[in-house]
């Protein structure tokens, strides 16, 4: 029998539902539930993390991600207004800079600054201890994603902004801070916002630094336990309080958005 | 002292040259309106007596001081010049009355409370006091044009300088442009208008300039220009555009002979 293409599309709908639904049920039903929340779900050495889990680890996390969001932002505005400069040199140093560390993995800069520049300068540390090894090592990484994406929210300020800013008798100085630059940060917010959750992603990595009781963060923190506990519970708690950050941080980034949406 | 002396202005974009030597002078109190087809170099006249555009050559004196030279110091002149853009520009970031009072502040370093003052009388004198504290992006673009002359005014200019300010306007809100435009006319200051508004250049104007292929093709009293236009391209260009509804096809090139 031939269908009419309205009959059709209602079947091909429906068939995909099917499928979606067979799929769940295959895996659920193959699933050793048991054995799952015995591995993952033990509430007991859940329980037993807190309050350190919170009022170190979560902390630390947040901590370092703040530490080298502000170090990575301030970099990485100078970079773009380097990186947009009529001097020359100021714009090949810029664009040298963001190709080399947006090409290096972020723990490689890490291990250099945490490792390679004590060894190369053993009379001199980098002041806050784990704090300003993270801050600089996380940072500078950040910086050169920053830099572009700065730098095209200045970009994307229309022309005119300068040139009214100008015949106002504003110096170039003057409009880029006065008029340029807020208008600019407006565009990137949403852009910077994935930024800070991918740094505080990143700093997973510090642990690579030899991290103590007291500066541990979420991931390192909850490695430690799965080896004490023999149990990976401990790694469904981190990776919960890592949403606690990231998911409400996506959510203001999806919101700016729209908003911005809105505004065009 | 003229406002404005222009002399063997010439300004290229690359290979293109834009302005082709243009001599003008603009006397204190004088309203001219710059009139001429898309690509006439209206605009870039109006845009290298600020200094947006860079001259190639000639030299331009604004209030006595040559903007053309390299030491002048071109931050000072420009505050004495005011600019109105086709397309506005008010700042997106800052309400009506903070457009109007930013400059005022940080390049005049005139007070809070002055500038506020200075503001509302300004915001008065274009009929938005009301919208103060709306932002841009709230207001109409007659409103927002509005608003960037009074953001102009407030700098106390000896010049004003309008690039086809109601260009990008609807037509319905054209008027109320024009209306503060005729205002500031009647209050005798100087300005260079370039506009496509026929009927505010011929009512307005003292004095009009017609442009085309970089040149000052004829200028003088709005009567003479659009009564008894002297060049034939003046007459074709007032024609096209006073009479669009009448240009035959054979004017644009149209074969009645049904042939390509």
């Amino acid at each position: 029998m031939k269908l009419s293409p309205r009959r059709r599309r209602k079947v091909f709908r429906v068939a995909g539902y099917v499928v979606f639904g067979l799929a769940i049920l295959a895996v659920v039903g193959a699933a050793d539930w048991a054995r799952l929340s015995e591995a993952f779900f033990r509430l007991d050495i859940a329980g037993e993390m807190f309050p350190e889990a919170i009022t170190v680890a979560l902390r630390n996390t947040i901590t370092y991600t703040l530490l080298a969001f502000v170090f990575g932002l301030t970099l990485g505005l100078i970079l773009a207004l380097m990186r947009l400069s009529s001097i020359l040199p100021y714009r090949w140093f810029a664009t040298a800079y963001i190709e080399l560390f947006r090409g290096l993995p972020s723990l490689l800069v890490l291990f250099m600054v945490g490792y390679g520049v004590p060894l190369a300068f053993p009379d001199r540390e980098i002041p806050g201890g784990v704090y300003g090894s993270v801050t600089v090592g996380l940072g500078l990484t950040a910086a050169a994603y920053m830099a572009e994406t700065i730098r095209a929210g200045i970009q994307a300020v229309p022309k005119g902004q300068l040139e009214a800013a100008r015949t106002l008798g504003m110096s170039h100085p003057r409009a880029m801070v006065s008029i340029i630059l807020p208008q600019a940060f407006r565009i990137v917010i949403p852009p910077l916002t994935n930024e800070i959750i991918l740094l505080t992603k990143d700093t997973s990595l510090v642990y690579v630094l030899g991290v103590t009781a007291t500066t541990i963060e979420l991931t390192k923190f909850a490695g430690d336990a799965l080896n004490t506990r023999v149990n990976p519970t401990p790694l469904v708690v981190a990776g919960l309080l890592y949403l606690v950050i990231t998911l409400p941080l996506s959510q203001l980034v999806r919101g700016l958005e729209r908003r911005a949406g809105r505004e065009r | 002292m003229s406002t404005i002396e222009i002399s063997g202005l010439h300004k290229s974009f690359g290979a293109l040259e834009v302005l082709r030597g243009i001599d003008l002078e603009v006397e204190p109190g004088e309203v001219v309106c710059v009139i001429g087809p898309s690509g006439s170099g209206k605009s870039t006249l109006l845009r290298c007596v600020n200094l947006l555009e860079e001259p190639t050559a000639g030299s331009i004196r604004v209030a006595g001081v040559e903007v053309t030279d390299p030491d002048c110091d071109i931050d000072a002149v420009r505050r004495g010049i005011g600019m109105v853009f086709q397309q506005f520009n008010l700042f997106g970031h800052l309400t009506v009355r903070e457009n109007v009072t930013i400059a005022q502040r940080r390049v005049l370093k005139r007070g809070r409370a002055e500038a506020e003052r200075i503001a509302t009388g300004n915001l008065t004198r274009v009929g938005l006091l009301d919208k103060a504290a709306a932002y841009p992006a709230q207001l109409s673009g007659g409103q927002q044009q509005r608003a960037a002359i009074a953001r102009s005014l407030a700098m106390d200019p000896q010049l004003m300088l309008f690039d086809e300010p109601t260009s990008a306007l609807d037509p319905e809100l054209v008027g109320e442009v024009l209306a503060v435009m005729r205002g500031l006319a009647a209050e005798g200051m100087t300005m260079l208008v370039v506009t496509h508004e026929m009927a505010f250049a011929r009512e307005v104007a003292n004095r009009v300039v017609f442009m085309d292929g970089g040149v000052i093709v004829e200028q003088g009293p709005p009567a003479d220009v659009f009564g008894r236009p002297r060049e034939e391209r003046t007459r074709e260009f007032l024609h096209r555009v006073l009479e669009p509804a009448s240009v035959s096809e054979t004017e644009i090139g149209v074969r009645k002979d049904g042939s390509a």
